[in-house]
């Protein structure tokens, strides 16, 4: 699935438009701990997380993943979205819970992340 | 002599650039044709450490430098030095401000995740004086 389906799938809103949405997405991971998402994300990985800094684009930039999904609507800061065109990455969000995301993206066949 | 030598000063509490370093010595590793696997890991150390001096540090330096066959990250702050290392390189163990966690850092795994992820891992720490890290990864 690209990230343009797992767009539509969620009814998603890209909040960095303009931004390209053909990547594949690989592999999918929901958690809000940096750190932990640094030990255990992979190249392709579709992040969703209720963490709106710019070190949210740093950690999905160094792990080279395909998109960062941001439920709930929570509001995410305009220099977070200035970096994330910058380095190419999508931000999605959508008023969905970051476990009714978890729910569709499962029903999808994405998986966790393999490294 | 190394093929590139580049030194990033990283300042305590910033958090605006930090990750920055990190986002270079991965482009200049990438530019060199690093693997991909090869990659992951040492940008997860550099972006652990990076993090480590924003948060943790007085200040300090990363030593970035590329040799035929290796990496090499040295890490140097200006303190404060770490009080118990055993405790520190235990994983889900941290002494991050409730500021910091708030952010979704401070989980206790920047050390095991820098140990676990470089081919050499050595740290030396002394309190009230400061902390030396040095990573080494090896290129096929």
């Amino acid at each position: 699935m690209t990230v343009a389906e797992l767009k539509e799938l969620l009814g998603a809103r890209v909040l960095n438009e303009g931004v390209d949405l053909s990547r594949e997405v690989g592999s999918a991971y929901v958690c809000d701990l940096l750190s932990w998402v640094m030990a255990k994300g992979a190249p392709g990985t579709a992040w969703v997380t209720v963490m709106n800094h710019l070190n949210v684009i740093a950690v999905a930039t160094l792990l080279d993943m395909s998109c960062v999904i941001i439920p709930e609507n929570i509001e995410v800061k305009p220099e977070t979205l200035e970096k994330a065109a910058e380095e190419e990455i999508p931000v999605l969000s959508t008023g969905k819970t970051a476990f009714e995301i978890a729910g569709l993206m499962h029903s999808k066949g994405l998986g966790d992340p393999v490294k | 002599m190394p093929l590139i030598a580049e030194v990033f000063p990283v300042e305590k509490d910033d958090f605006v650039t930090a990750g920055e370093a990190s986002a270079k010595i991965k482009r200049t590793l990438k530019k060199l044709g690093v693997d991909s696997a090869l990659l992951r890991r040492i940008s997860v150390c550099s972006y652990e450490v990076e993090l480590n001096l924003v948060i943790h540090s007085l200040g300090g330096t990363i030593d970035f430098q590329v040799t035929q066959d290796s990496v090499m990250l040295l890490v140097k702050d200006r303190g404060p030095g770490i009080a118990n290392l055993e405790l520190a390189m235990r994983e889900g163990w941290s002494t991050a401000p409730e500021s910091v966690r708030m952010m979704g850092f401070g989980a206790g795994m920047g050390l095991p995740n820098m140990k676990r992820n470089a081919d050499e891992f050595d740290i030396k720490s002394e309190a009230g004086v400061g902390t030396e890290i040095l990573m080494k990864f090896r290129l096929k």
